[in-house]
């Protein structure tokens, strides 16, 4: 007789996969039968096989797997990967039961699972298993071919595996194009129902899983990015996320001073700072310098390219004079390149994850952070990236994250609310292209809890360092570049010719100046002459006094006016009598 | 000829089947009946009970029963089922 205590049932058995545990709040039903539904390639044997050997390695569960659809080598082989010691497991402590019939075998009538069911009980009480898996009942289905008989042997399964007392796991094929009500039964039949999918969104693929139903217990029931890696199966929800960390008021430097300024100190610490733009506007670049200032500072800090590989952009950075080869000798700094192509989103970032709990950065650079750029971005992407960064966030580690994006404008509108949900600080890096050339525009576009310029700069690199110049507005438009240099000019030259306008007017007004002295002194030289002359005529005619009597009366005249100058006459000799008016006159 | 040459060695068959459940009841049965109409008198037939002997159906990689094994002749010959469809079964004995 089988009595299930409310304890039993509620009894939870580990599967191993990080986060299916947590949503389901500790597993798989103890001596129930849970369901594993997908299409092809979305993980529903390593599922089982996880659970098996999760079951064998920690729990202490002997276990058995029947496979329908591989060879039990192919299933070792294609698990190899994941760690789990299976081949070992598998001499005792897991029994791989090949359950195929090959295609050669003559069908002659209805078959039945009774004797298959009987050999498994034999295994069963000799390993003392507490776990079996079916993995493709669909092929066992199909061999069958008659709806009475495919219930009816699910039915004995089912009915097998409860009175062993085992906890069970059969996973089902699900085509995109089959009847899913002809098998609809085994829904209905099982405790508790996942479903995997597999998709592939713009080139990179995701699974993930939802439970569909779970008899007797809570569960989320949202779908869940899924991931694989070495450990195995793995979801990236880890519960439900609290938005509950600690928030820092310390400034860090962004490692461009001005940039520090426009964002009135620096970056928060343990914020997420989302540098976007077009390709080639130095998204790289700021990067770079943020990487530099954290190791100059003394903090580990984990650089992550998807695009170019650690000695190629140490390279680069070398041109416009950032330096990260001495921190990377040194271990501050790590620098880690990949490609990503292909690869599922969430695996993406449980490695990323991985590194990060493995370095201990306190600065963390992702370039680029492709999950925000993305135009068609799978939702569940999008939740594994702000997963990523919630996690963190709680460990108060400072990101920047950079966005390939041509302009906040054609920004795919989920995209948008996304990075803008998760970025802290948005930096938006542009080309503004003008008169022949193209220039780097910097904007802040928004920056959580801090005042923050909203003037455009213009991003300078050269071989002496990044700078940020200003920009002029010129009839409405932005100068840059040349058109900023020739502006400047433009402003030069002229503040240049009013100098020399001036200049020049000094000078003419100087040389009017001499001309009125040298004329002046000439006057005087003819005077003097002119005096001379007179006093020598004087001489010659002497006492004869041959002068006319008029002559002598304007001499006379002449000198009794200078005698009679009076006051003048006295300060006037000291100037050597230069202007007389009587003489002037004439 | 061949019939002759096939005759002339006798057919080793064996019948695994799983306690008294129908299908199995059933195959023995048919089985019988094929081999008293179409069979030499000459062939082996052996009937095992797979929940007795466990270990012998694993080692004859047994998955479903009743499964109907032609093991001489070579090559080996499975025929699965209640072996109601005696054209079927006769066609993978080779009569």
């Amino acid at each position: 007789m089988k009595v299930h205590s409310p304890q039993a049932v509620a009894t939870k058995t580990s599967t191993g996969i990080r986060g299916f545990d947590e949503i389901t709040e500790g597993g798989l039903a103890k001596g129930r039968t849970t369901l594993v539904m997908g299409g092809a390639g979305c993980g529903k044997t390593v599922f089982a096989l996880q659970s098996l050997a999760a079951g064998a390695n920690t729990a202490k569960e002997p276990g058995i797997f029947v496979a329908f659809e591989e060879p039990v080598r192919q299933i070792l082989a294609n698990a190899a990967s994941f760690g789990w010691d299976l081949v070992n497991l598998s001499k005792k402590k897991i029994f791989f039961f090949d359950a195929r019939l090959s295609p050669d075998i003559v069908k002659a009538g209805e078959f039945d699972l009774v004797g298959m069911l009987g050999m498994l009980k034999a295994k069963v009480q000799e390993i003392g298993a507490k776990r079996i898996v079916f993995d493709g009942i669909d092929v066992l289905l199909s061999l069958l071919d008659d709806p009475n008989a495919e219930r009816r042997e699910v039915y004995r399964i089912r009915d097998w595996m409860s009175e062993m007392g085992l906890t069970g796991i059969i996973t089902q094929k699900v085509g995109a194009h089959e009847d899913e009500r002809r098998h609809s039964f085994l829904q209905f039949m099982v405790d508790c129902v996942v479903i995997l999918r597999h998709q592939v969104d713009d080139g990179t693929a995701f699974r993930s899983l939802r439970i569909m139903k779970y008899r007797g217990s809570s569960f989320s029931g949202g779908e869940f990015p899924i991931t694989l890696d070495t450990r195995g199966m793995s979801l990236s929800h880890r519960g439900p996320v609290e938005l509950a960390y600690k928030v820092s008021n310390e400034r860090i430097s962004s490692g461009l001073s001005r940039l520090d300024t426009m964002l009135s100190g620096g970056y928060f610490r343990g914020s997420i700072i989302l540098v976007s733009g077009a390709p080639g506007t130095a998204k790289s670049t700021l990067s770079g310098l943020f990487a530099e200032a954290a190791c100059e500072r003394g903090e580990r800090t984990l650089y992550v390219s998807f695009d170019e590989g650690a000695d190629q952009i140490s390279r680069n950075l070398r041109s416009v004079g950032i330096r990260l080869a001495p921190h990377r000798r040194s271990g501050l700094l790590k620098m880690f390149s990949t490609r990503t192509h292909g690869r599922n989103i969430d695996e993406q970032f449980i490695a990323l994850q991985e590194m990060v709990l493995a370095f201990e950065p306190r600065c963390l650079v992702v370039d680029p952070f492709s999950t925000l750029s993305s135009k068609n971005v799978h939702h569940a992407a999008v939740d594994t990236a702000q997963q990523f960064l919630d996690f963190l966030k709680t460990r108060q580690i400072t990101v920047v994250n950079t966005s390939l994006m041509d302009g906040l404008a054609t920004t795919n509108e989920a995209t948008a609310t996304a990075i803008s949900t998760v970025a802290d600080t948005w930096i938006h890096l542009s080309y503004f292209a003008q008169d022949g050339e193209r220039n780097r525009a910097l904007t802040i576009v928004k920056s959580r809890g801090m005042g923050h310029s909203n003037q455009v700069r213009e991003l300078t690199l050269s071989e002496k360092g990044v700078d940020l110049a200003d920009v002029f507005i010129s009839q409405g438009k932005v100068l840059m570049g040349v058109a900023r240099w020739e502006w400047e000019q433009r402003e030069l030259e002229q503040e240049k010719r009013g100098r020399l306008a001036s200049d020049q007017r000094r000078l003419q007004l100087e040389i009017a100046q001499a001309e009125a002295v040298a004329r002046i002194e000439v006057m005087k030289k003819e005077m003097d002459g002119r005096d001379a002359e007179l006093a020598r005529l004087l001489k010659t005619v002497g006492a004869a006094a041959t002068l006319f009597d008029s002559d002598r009366a304007v001499l006379k005249k002449m000198r009794r006016a200078d005698e009679d100058a009076g006051p003048h006459a006295k300060t006037r000799p000291t100037k050597k009598h230069p202007i007389k008016p009587a003489k002037v006159r004439r | 000829m061949p019939k002759k040459v096939l005759s002339s060695r006798p057919q080793k068959l064996r019948l695994y089947v799983a306690g008294h459940a129908p299908n199995s009841i059933l195959a023995i049965a048919n089985l019988k009946l094929i081999c008293e109409t179409h069979l030499p008198t000459d062939h082996e037939l052996e009937i095992v009970d797979l929940l007795e002997d466990p270990r012998r159906a694993l080692a004859d990689g047994i998955v479903v029963t009743p499964t109907l094994l032609r093991l001489h002749p070579l090559p080996v010959r499975k025929v699965i089922g209640n072996l109601s469809d005696a054209s079927q079964v006769l066609l993978a004995l080779g009569r």
